[in-house]
């Protein structure tokens, strides 16, 4: 379940890998507080596209947001077999929806290879890297910049 | 057997400093915020010595200082003022209320200690 | 508890005692007289500057010391407050305030302004009366005579005493051997001064012996025992001098007779006949303080110096019997702190507590809310017997959640009055700025509201006030000239109203000038040129996003453009605001603000399959439409008749593009709907599902402001349920559409 490749000199970081349609991406898995089954959610008014709404967390309103749709690729079809990764982005905790959960890799700088020239402004916003690992392609996404816009809409 | 010191002043900043001050140097402390709290709280305090301030709500520290000397139990009982003001004037007061000492504001904690000290046993 | 925290506590006391001051100092020009009020003036400035000179603030501690000088003088009655010295005392207490926020923060003060007030204040105290010393007291200086050394006219010896100010110091590199003759006269001891701790005291700076006089003593029967009836001849051999002895007794020099004198030669007889009394000092280290005698003759010695030792005894004993009482436990804030609190708690006032720790209690008491909603729920779903026992259960259950849940709420509960203090010097400073004469009146100024509207409150007030000030009253000339008194009026109040708090702020200018309102919306684009609205529609169009009637920038207000913002302050609060205004006689803001922060009252009704919460607050009635009430109008308008009026429909689903086509109101219910500065409004919804107390949950935290909901919260079911912003949606059905501020969160 868990794939090592590591560096023994060079500090190493988890991440969480999980997977949209055919791609797979991954996360820092200190950004991550929790992985829960999908639940409806709320939806608000006018929002975006790929926010689905709001559910409740415990007490607090979690935004879920369609991580493909975000992305550019298809807007999602929830099922109860999709997932919600709850992920704190800056000061907020929102939740992500992704169709299934796949690893937890450990990897070291080195692994990180950059984001191919094709890529659009899109994937240059939020992707942070490519990892090759046992033959797969798993995106680096960083969370800060994916969300970035929402700052400053804050009122 | 720890020194029992009552201490009364209607300032915050001060019954701390005095709080610390005098719990450092080893003695127990109970604090009142004016005169009136002073009373009430002498009777259960039972100190070795009250330091006071003089410009406080309520009850002032000449009023508290008369009123301590009235009851029995404390007629001798040292009083120290710790104050801002010096005029003769209040000093004079103070004294004839029935203060035994006078330290002024700010108080250096080694005078303050010392001063306690020297009027209790 | 360090000095930080010490420090950090003494500046929260000045901002008390500065509140302290200045409602005083108001109260004061008001006319009042009493001696208490003065007196509080007198003890704010004084304590600030007691605390200030242990921390050695100097600049504060000079200025509060003139200050207080010139109060004293007040106090005492030689300086009479008149309206012009109250200026200077409103100035001074402004200076002092920026001074100990300079002090706290480590900013800068105006000195030229600072400096014309410590003249004016001592002008006001010369003035009058011979002032006394205005430096604080410096230790002895040097004394070189025999007589007690006090430096000034006192008994009293003020601690610091320093042995280097002694300029003619007899400075002894040897021991000398000095006489000492002691006699205490009975008030000595009446002020708690112990001969025998004296002795004790001398004995510690040197070598002695000691006579005892007992002549004095008369028989037993005849004995009072507080009287003094003992000298004492000290035969002292230290290296101190002269001056160092009479600190010995410097607490006791006036209430004994006293002379020191350097022996010539070390012989210790005197004239005196004296019985000579071995004293054992030692012994007054002990508990037993019983003196040691020799001789019969003494025994009466014994018994009297038993007495006048009574008090150390007793109070020894004491000390042995004592029982530790209760000390406060350290808390995270300051042992301080909570000892403090332990005796004002004991004297049954008020407690002080970590706002962290309430904020916790709030929300665990809001989680308890919502956990009991669902548990009602889960059991009325899942039980169908209806057992009576478990729904007496419930409903008692629910009861108790409300109470705690009202009494926690109380405890974040603050009285508005420092808000309307501080606005109460902004007042004072803008007017002055901009050469008007303006008073401000308050009432309600004990009004309770939640902490976080308290702090929140201040910055829209403080933009309305300036506004009010530099916009909305006329300068003296124009209003002499238009029959009106010279000096402007704003008036600030607070009271409780069904529910919630309303503040109003009015103003007695020159009102709103509409057609230059109406003209400016008109060039921004945010009417038509041919807009058909009333005066009230028309006031309220200040509040819109990007309005401003201001030609200058000023200094004092900004643009002018800040009442979008003030308004969406408000309404970041829970509030709404409005305005009212009469032309030539000025203008009136409403703002209503829920009580607290935390819970709403709410209506739960659906549409288009949504569950959405109405506050109910804002509702008037419900309606129930008929088809014949129905009326088309215009493009898109539909109206509905109500007992003789017409009143707008609102598609509450289409405005929120919960549907995309238009609802038939006919098959659903219609909330009627007040909305500040706007009117009334009928607010289609689907079906009305109950009356509910919800918590507020907020949306901002981890998403953004929704245009059109409020806020949200959880139901029974534990689904997340929005909360209307009633006005919003009003405001949205008027043609000002919701979508400007959407297009932001549709980018990226």
């Amino acid at each position: 379940m868990s794939y090592a490749v590591k560096n023994s000199h060079q500090a190493s970081r988890e991440l969480i890998a999980f997977r949209i349609g055919d791609q797979e991406f991954c996360v820092n898995i200190m950004s991550v507080r929790e992985i829960r089954g999908w639940t409806p959610a709320t939806p608000l008014p006018h929002a975006p596209p790929y926010v689905m709404g709001v559910i409740n967390l415990r007490g607090a309103v979690l935004p879920i947001i369609d991580l493909s749709a975000r992305l550019g690729m298809k807007d999602a079809e929830p099922t109860a077999r999709h997932v919600i990764i709850v992920a704190q982005v800056r000061s907020r905790v929102v939740g992500l929806l992704v169709e299934a959960v796949s690893d937890i890799l450990t990897i070291t700088e080195d692994n990180i290879q950059p984001v191919p020239e094709v890529s659009s402004d899109l994937e240059k916003q939020y992707a942070r890297g490519i990892l090759s690992i046992d033959k797969r392609m798993i995106c680096m996404i960083e969370l800060d910049a994916l969300f970035l816009h929402k700052e400053s809409e804050a009122a | 057997m720890k020194k029992k010191v009552l201490t009364v002043d209607d300032s915050r900043t001060i019954r701390n400093m005095l709080l610390v001050t005098l719990n450092n140097a080893g003695f127990e402390t109970v604090q009142a915020e004016d005169g009136v709290e002073g009373l009430e709280v002498l009777e259960d305090a039972n100190p070795d010595v009250i330091v006071t301030d003089i410009n406080m709500p309520r009850l002032d520290g000449f009023g508290f200082i008369e009123g301590v000397r009235r009851n029995e139990k404390y007629r001798a009982v040292p009083i120290l003022v710790l104050t801002t003001e010096s005029d003769a004037e209040k000093k004079n007061r103070a004294r004839q209320a029935g203060a035994t000492g006078w330290i002024v504001k700010p108080f250096d904690p080694a005078k303050l200690i010392d001063a306690i000290e020297r009027v209790t046993a | 508890m360090d000095m930080n925290e010490i420090k950090e506590i003494f500046f929260q006391e000045c901002e008390e005692q500065l509140a302290e001051l200045e409602s005083g100092l108001l109260k004061l020009n008001d006319g009042d007289r009493d001696p208490e009020t003065v007196n509080a003036v007198f003890r704010a400035v004084h304590s600030i500057k007691g605390g200030a000179g242990a921390f050695g603030l100097d600049d504060l501690v000079a200025f509060a010391h003139v200050f207080e000088t010139t109060l004293d003088c007040v106090r005492s009655n030689r300086l009479e407050p008149t309206q012009d010295v109250l200026k200077v005392m409103l100035k001074s207490a402004d200076v002092l305030a920026d001074l100990t926020n300079a002090a706290r923060d480590g900013g800068y003060v105006d000195e030229t302004r600072s400096r014309a007030l410590v003249k004016e204040l001592e002008a006001l105290a010369n003035g009058e009366a011979p002032a006394p010393a205005a430096k604080t007291p410096e230790p002895a200086t040097a004394a070189a005579t025999p007589a007690p050394a006090p430096t000034d006219d006192s008994g009293f010896q003020p601690i610091p005493f320093s042995f280097d100010s002694f300029d003619d110091g007899e400075a002894v590199d040897d021991s000398r051997a000095y006489e000492i003759s002691f006699r205490p006269r009975r008030e000595l001891y009446t002020k708690g001064n112990e001969a025998a701790l004296l002795l004790r005291d001398l004995s510690r700076i040197g070598e002695m012996s000691i006579n005892c006089d007992a002549d004095g003593l008369p028989a037993l029967d005849k004995m009072d025992p507080e009287e003094a009836y003992f000298g004492w001849t000290i035969q002292l051999k230290t290296e101190k001098s002269e001056d160092d002895i009479r600190t010995v007794f410097e607490f006791a020099e006036w209430d004994c007779d006293l002379e020191i004198r350097e022996a010539a030669d070390a012989a210790p007889e005197e004239e005196v006949p004296m019985i000579p009394v071995p004293f054992d000092l030692s012994a007054l280290d002990e508990t037993d303080t019983a003196a040691e005698t020799t001789s019969s003759a003494n025994a009466a010695v014994e018994a009297v110096a038993a007495a006048e030792t009574a008090s150390s005894v007793s109070k020894m004993a004491a000390a042995a019997a004592r029982v530790e009482k209760k000390e406060a436990s350290a808390t995270a804030a300051s042992a301080a702190a909570a000892q403090n609190a332990a005796a004002a708690a004991a004297a049954g006032q008020t407690i002080r507590v970590d706002l962290d720790r309430v904020d916790r209690l709030i929300n665990l008491v809001g989680e308890l809310v919502i956990n009991q909603a669902m548990l009602s729920q889960s059991v009325i779903e899942n039980d169908t017997t209806g057992t009576s026992s478990i729904n007496m259960g419930l409903e008692e259950l629910q009861q108790l959640t409300r109470e705690i849940q009202d009494s926690v709420m109380a405890i974040r509960a603050q009285p508005v009055k420092p808000v309307f203090q501080r606005m109460s010097r902004i007042v004072r400073e803008v007017a002055d700025m901009v050469g008007k004469s303006i008073r401000l009146v308050t009432e309600g100024e004990n009004t309770e509201v939640d902490k976080t509207v308290i702090d929140k409150l201040a910055e829209p007030l403080t933009h309305m006030i300036r506004n009010a000030v530099d916009h909305g009253i006329e300068t003296p000339e124009k209003r002499e000239a238009a029959g009106k008194d010279p000096e402007g009026t704003i008036k600030l109040t607070a009271k409780h109203r069904s529910g919630r708090i309303v503040i109003e702020l009015v103003d007695d200018g020159a009102g709103i000038n509409r057609e230059r309102v109406r003209q400016k919306a008109i060039d921004n684009d945010l009417i038509a040129a041919d807009a058909n609205l009333t005066d009230e529609e028309i006031d309220n169009l200040i509040f819109a996003p990007g309005f401003s009637t201001a030609d200058k920038i000023s200094d004092i207000s900004g643009r002018g453009v800040g009442m979008d913002v003030v308004k969406r302050s408000i309404q970041a609060l829970g509030g709404r605001i409005s305005i009212s205004s009469r032309p030539g006689h000025g203008s009136t803001f409403t703002m209503s603000l829920p009580l607290t922060l935390a819970v709403l009252d709410g209506m739960v009704v659906t549409v288009a399959g949504q569950t959405l919460v109405v506050p109910l607050t804002a509702i008037v009635e419900t309606l129930q439409p008929e088809a014949s009430s129905i009326h088309s109008f215009g493009a898109n308008q539909r109206l509905i008749s109500i007992r003789d009026s017409f009143c707008p429909l609102v598609d509450v689903g289409r405005i929120l593009n919960f549907r995309a086509t238009q609802a038939n109101p006919v098959e659903g219910v219609a909330l009627l709907v007040e909305s500040e500065g706007g009117g009334q409004r009928a607010l289609m919804v689907d079906a009305i599902q109950g009356q509910r107390q919800v918590v507020i949950k907020s949306l901002e935290a981890n998403y953004t402001h929704v245009p059109g909901i409020a806020a949200a919260t959880i139901l029974g079911d534990g689904r997340v349920a929005l909360i209307l912003d009633v006005d919003a949606v009003v405001a949205a059905s008027r043609g000002q559409s919701l979508k400007p501020e959407i297009s932001l969160a549709a980018t990226g």
